[in-house]
Order: structure tokens, then sequence, then C-alpha cells
């Protein structure tokens, strides 16, 4: 886009409009590759694998270490089983991943973009595959404009058979976390599989074949709300894929630089072979210094390095820099890396925190429970020799894996009052002995009777009190107990 | 338009439409390409659509289309379904007795759940969403049952209903002692205040209650009881428990003696299946007031 003066005033001489212009990145070898290449191995792997990981969990229950069960409500994760009513654990899990997204960029840009978005790694991997059928940029670039060959046919269809490979696959890792996947897998093949499955593995491979063989870098640049949020969120010391334009500025070619040098004149280590152009997955020129299309992957810093190498200069004319050092260089000042500021030891005290709290509630969790909802139509019903009752609708939860007998009773009734569930024969009248199934829960309607002419007043506070045998555990819960005074 | 020489923006690259305001000109922007996309496969998918699917209406029905789809066999498949999938557990409370429902969670739980349903559907105009009754219309949630309120009682009670003109029914008819002349009217004034102190009424000064007693030994005992508690193999309320049927109060009271209303309950027995008519007297009888 050209916006100087010239173009304004007379804009005859060209378009101001610009078709996008495709991407074709060039392949590249260095340190952030390799580093690329082990965290697309370890993600993917994880991804690909993980439903397949078997966890013991005892008879009658599913013995797959991460899977979320619709059918019977649960979620797990190896040894943690996580309830309906118990979803605020991925709120906590939500948080920590925004304050952890905030954390990276405050020390070093955008490290989940580029390397750790499942954006960025279908990409790396379809790029890769592009490569092995297409050949390197050059001559991708001349396969697109050549007529149709059989060659081309060939190539392209290779490419594309490959793709969806790989998108397919995708969806099917994806199906196997909501159901036990060796038996999903048979199923899928034989075709029994439910329709849900195909229709979400269908999805999933279009998302992914469309996302990271077509729309890559325009799903960073035009799709994606983070890298707006991120420019609002950084600051000056983070570090930030950089060109240190204090070192490669004037840039000029590598004779002319010579020439220069010569005569005493000043020349920049730019020696401006687009090498870090080429190289860019999002087909920015880091050279124009932070900018949105940049997703900070370090692919530059491996391409211009190897050059610098070639030409006999030190490394390092692109690598993680701070905007603070940059200009601290130009002042002659030595660098400084702050690491450690308020944002990062906030973020990182955030993290810890709701993490503490997570682990706490979860480490504190009871295998049993209540939950007691009163009538509220009729809230007291008057009995004939001066009586009252209330009826309560309670549900009972057993964690453990087998059944239990919980001890239901009431506190804070006075003498003479009765407690009776629905269905269950009881010799006490102020304790009840209720069986609740296996890791489940069980509804019963409780009838409170105050004494006969107790007269007690319109609302009185009393509890329900569950005792746990098993695992000696006692739960209150308050509630009132109403009457027509 | 067309065949005017277009003119295209420099700008923009964009053609316009020719209009132009003060040397403000029009950009003729085409539609976005993924939008037109769409556009063009939903006229496709049309088409498939009116071939496969019923779609054109016609004088006097429709297109059906190849597939022969049609909402209200969905539907009616559905239903048959429903009823299939709860079949098992119906037949499940056919063959259980009552208490065996009551005494089984399982069973309950599908019990209580049917009950209330079907309680709102078929029970709840009469008395009340929350069984709680009305005038003329028993409370089902206290503990005074006219014709009792164990679990068989409220079965019966729901299959064959009480004056309801079925073989079965529960049936009891109270005199009407005014108005067929049985009681004079200071002899019903007298009763009706020896029943309201019964109740827990203020009775009216300078009525003999002990009078009203003798007339209630010899004309209302025999049905209500010595003691007024009531009677169930005759129907007859319970005199002493807070919530009376046709009001509490004297003078609903004298009304009721002088000149007697019968409510009647239907019989369900030709209208509901029996897993239905279980699981209302479970839930009935889970309310509280059961014996």
């Amino acid at each position: 886009m050209k916006t100087d003066a010239k173009s304004i005033a007379e804009p005859e001489d060209d378009s101001w409009f610009a078709s996008d212009a495709k991407v074709y990145p060039m392949a590249v070898k260095g340190t952030f590759r390799r580093i690329k290449w082990a965290i697309l191995f370890i993600t993917l792997g994880i991804y690909y694998f993980l439903p397949f990981v078997r966890w013991d969990r005892g008879p009658n229950f599913p013995d797959q270490a991460v899977l979320v069960d619709f059918d019977r409500a649960r979620a797990y994760f190896f040894f943690i089983e996580i309830w309906p009513q118990e979803v605020y654990y991925l709120t906590g899990l939500l948080i920590i991943a925004a304050i952890g997204l905030f954390l990276m960029n405050a020390v070093a840009g955008r490290l989940w973009c580029g390397y750790l978005c499942p954006q960025t790694v279908w990409t790396d991997l379809f790029l890769k595959i592009e490569h092995w059928t297409e050949g390197d940029r050059r001559k991708r670039i001349a396969l697109d404009k050549q007529p149709w060959t059989t060659e081309k046919i060939a190539r392209k269809g290779a490419k594309h058979f490959l793709w969806l490979m790989v998108a397919w696959w995708t969806g099917g890792a994806w199906v196997l976390y909501f159901a036990d996947a060796p038996t999903l897998v048979k199923d899928l093949a034989t075709l029994q599989a439910p329709l849900a499955a195909y229709v979400w593995i269908g999805i999933l491979t279009f998302t992914t074949y469309s996302l990271a063989g077509f729309m890559r870098e325009q799903v960073c640049t035009y799709m994606c709300p983070w890298p707006r949020i991120q420019a609002a969120l950084t600051d000056e010391y983070a570090l930030n894929v950089s060109y240190r334009y204090d070192r490669g500025e004037p840039r000029m070619h590598l004779k002319e630089a010579k020439k220069k040098e010569a005569v005493g004149e000043a020349a920049g280590d730019c020696i401006d072979c687009n090498q870090c152009v080429w190289v860019c997955p999002t087909g920015v020129d880091i050279r124009d210094g932070s900018q949105l299309g940049c997703i900070q992957c370090g692919l530059c810093i491996d391409a211009c390095n190897t050059i610098m190498d070639k030409v006999d200069k030190p490394r390092g004319l692109i690598g993680y820099d701070t905007d603070d050092n940059m200009n601290r260089r130009e002042r002659g000042d030595a660098p400084v890396y702050r690491i450690i500021r308020p944002r990062t030891i906030v973020y990182t005290l955030i993290i810890a925190g709701i993490g503490f709290i997570m682990l706490y509630a979860l480490l504190g969790r009871e295998m049993s429970g209540l939950t007691v909802v009163h009538d509220r139509n009729p809230l007291y019903v008057n009995l004939r020799e001066g009586a009252v009752r209330n009826g309560y609708t309670i549900r009972l939860y057993n964690r453990h894996k087998q059944p239990e007998e919980f001890q239901l009773s009431l506190a804070g009734m006075p003498e003479g009052s009765r407690l009776q569930v629905v269905g269950v024969e009881s010799q006490a009248s102020s304790t009840v002995n209720v069986e609740v199934e296996a890791d489940t829960t069980r509804e019963i309607r409780v009838l409170v009777f105050s004494p006969k002419g107790s007269n007690l007043p319109s609302s009185s506070p009393m509890d329900f009190v569950l005792h746990d045998p098993q695992s000696g555990e006692t739960t209150t819960i308050s509630d009132f107990f109403r009457t027509g005074n | 338009m067309a065949d005017h020489n277009k003119e295209v923006d420099k700008v923009t690259g964009v053609e316009t439409t020719g209009h132009e305001w003060d040397g403000l000109k029009e950009l003729n922007n085409p539609l976005p390409k993924w939008w037109l996309y769409m556009f063009y496969a939903s006229i496709v998918w049309s088409i498939g659509y009116w071939v496969l699917m019923p779609s054109w209406p016609l004088i006097s029905s429709y297109t059906t289309g190849m597939l022969g789809t049609s909402q209200r066999a969905e539907a009616t498949a559905e239903y048959a379904a429903a009823q299939t999938a709860r079949a098992k557990t119906g037949e499940q409370l056919v063959e259980a007795s009552l208490e065996e429902i009551q005494t089984t969670p399982k069973l309950l739980e599908y019990a209580m759940a049917q009950g209330k349903v079907a309680f709102g559907d078929n029970c709840a105009p009469c008395h009340g969403v929350a069984a709680t009754g009305a005038i003329g219309y028993p409370n089902l949630q206290d503990d005074a049952w006219i014709w009792g309120g164990s679990l068989d009682d409220i079965a019966y009670t729901i299959n064959y209903g009480i004056r309801s003109g079925n073989d079965d029914e529960r049936y009891a008819e109270m005199s009407a002692f005014g108005r067929d002349e049985i009681l004079s009217e200071e002899e019903i004034d007298q009763v009706s205040n020896y029943v309201a102190k019964l109740a827990g009424l203020q009775p009216e000064e300078g009525v003999d209650l002990s009078a009203g007693k003798v007339v209630y030994e010899d004309n209302c005992a025999a049905c209500h009881g010595d003691d007024a508690r009531g009677m169930r193999d005759t129907g007859a309320p319970d005199l002493t428990a807070p919530n009376y049927l046709f009001g509490r109060s004297l003078d609903a009271i004298k009304a009721q003696v002088n000149a007697p209303r019968h409510g009647v309950m239907p019989a369900w027995v030709d209208r509901l299946d029996p897993a239905t008519v279980k699981s209302l007297a479970v839930y009935v009888h889970a309310l509280g007031g059961g014996e």
C-alpha cells in the first residue's frame, strides 16, 4: 500500500487497491526451526495419541485416561473425575490460560502465536507437506504459474490428498476424547459409530483443511482477536523478534557495502537479501518493525543468522530483543533485560493463586453431600392433632466407587420432631439410613413433622445433617421449618 | 448503464455506478466472493431440496418429494418410540405392588416423575397444582382422609372415583336434614354450634350446646362417629380436622347440615392406564399425607 504524497496527488498513477498476495514461505534451518519441530511433535503427539492412554478406575468405570463422557455426565482426567456441577474448574483453567497468555506476552511477545497456537502448528505441518510434494518456494511459485500438466496435477493432487488425510485424522482424534477410543475407532471403521461422530469428523476435517491449507496467515491477521489485544498489552521491556535497525541500517547489497566501507562511509549489516521476508509464514517484512502480521515464530532469525554466517558478520541482526534496548543502544547504553518486573510478578502471582485455589478445592472435595430444596407450594401443612409438616426435596450424592448407606438426620428442631424419607423404612424417628448407588446421586422426598402443640414461629432455622460412615464426613445444610403462625 | 463506458475509480480500483453528486461518485463494489458462492450453493441446494423433500403446495395437496419425509409421521414415530421406551418400566410398575414401587428407588423415581406430570394433567384442575384442594375439593396434602389414605385406598379412589357412576364407585350421601325437614331449624342451629365447637370454632352465644350434643348423637354419630373423627366405611369426614371440605365456618356447617353438597370424583380406570394410576397413587401418597 502506497501512502506517499505523490500517489494521493496523482491517483491515476496506480490503484490503492491490492488483493491479498499469496505467501510462499521458504524452508529454513536453524535453532528456532528445530524448536518449532520439537513443539510440533510434542503437541500433535499428545493430541493424536492421548485418547489411547489407559487409566484403571476399577470395574464399571471407563479406563480411558482423558475422557468427556456425556452419557454418564462425567469428565475424566487421569485420577480426577469431574461432575457436571463442577464446571467451575473449567473456568479456573480458562483464567489460568488467559493470564498465562498475558505472562508469555510480557516475557517474550507472541510466544503462543509463534510456537503453540494450533493454527501455527497445523499450518507448519501443512507447509511441510507442501514442501515435500511441490518443492520449495521458487518451485512452488513456478508450479503455480505453469499450465496444468500431468506433473502439476500429480503434485497438487498428492498435496491435497495428504492434507485431507491429516485433516481427517485431526477430526478423528477429536471425537476419540468423547468415547472409548479403541471401541470408537473400530466402530468408525465398520461404519457402526454414531452419526454425531462422523459429522464432527467432517466438520473438523473441513476446518483443518481450509484453515491450515488455505486461510493460513489470514487467520492471524484478520480472524484472530489476540494480535489486537496483544498489541495493547505489550510494553517496551517485552522480548520481541526484532530487526536491530541500529545495526542493520543503512541496508545495501554486499558489494555496495564493501565499496562504501572502503571509502570510510557507513554501511549497515543488512545486505538486503530478503531471506527474512521469504521464510516468513505470514509474509511480513520484519525490518518494518513489530507489526500485527508478525506471529514472532523466529524463522527470520534462523534465516538471517545463516546469511550472517556466510558473509562473516556476527549473528543476531534479527533476534529476540526489546524496544527499550534498541533505544539504549542508540544512546550508547548497554542493553538491559528485565524479565522480572511488576507485570510478570503480578501475572505469576495470579496464576499461582488460581492454581492454588483450584488445587485446594480439588483436594478438599467431599465424597458425599446433599442439596436441599424446601417445598414452595405448600410451604407447610397443618395436620389433625396440631402438628405441622414441611416437605423437602433432597439430593444426596455419593462419589464412592461402591454403593453407600448414609445417615440423614435433623438438627435444630424441637424434641419430638420426626424425620421421614418417602420409600425408606426407618426405626428411628430422627435419623434415617439412605442408600445411594455408586458414583451417582439420589433424589429423595423428605418430610419433617414438628411435635404436636410445639407452636413454632412462622420460620425457624434448622439443619439437615448427612453422615457418611465410609469416609467419616459429615455435611450440614441449613434450611427452615415453616408454620402458619 | 451497461453500454456506456465503464468508469473505474483509480484509488480503489473499483468500478463506479456512474452516479455523481458534487464530484462524489458511488462505487459499485461487487458482492463479496464468499457471499456470492454461498448464494449459488444455496440455489443448488434448493433444487435438490425440491426434488427430495416436500416443498411445493398444490391445490389440495403438496409435492411429497422422493424421500417421502413427513414431520407428522416423524412425530408419530417418536411418540411410539417414547411409548416403547417407557413400556419396560411401565410393565414393572404394573407388576410391582404399590409398596414395592415405593421402596424400590428406581421405580419410585419413575413413579414420582410420571405421577407429578399425570397429576398436573388430570388432577390439578380440581385439587390444585400443589394438591392443597379448594372448597368442595379435598386437600390431599393433609392427613385427614375421607375414604382412607393408604396406597391401596388412594389407588382405589383414583380408579373408581366417588359418586362417579362407576359400578365400583365409593358412595355416600348425607341426609338433607333441613331441606327434608328431618330436623327443625333450632335443632340445626344447636347441632351446628356443637360441631363448630368440636372443630375449634367459636359457637354462637345463647345456643344450647348440650341439646346440640343430643341432636348429634341421635342423627350424626352413626356415620361421623361418637368422637366425630369420621368413619371411612361410610365416607363421613372427620369433623375435628383442620380442613373442612365445604368450608370451616359456622355458616358453612349450617348450610351443609341443612342441604349438603356432594362432590364427584370421576373414575379414572377407563381413562388412565394402570401404570399411570399406580404412579398417581404413589405420588399423592408421597406428598406427605399418605398412611
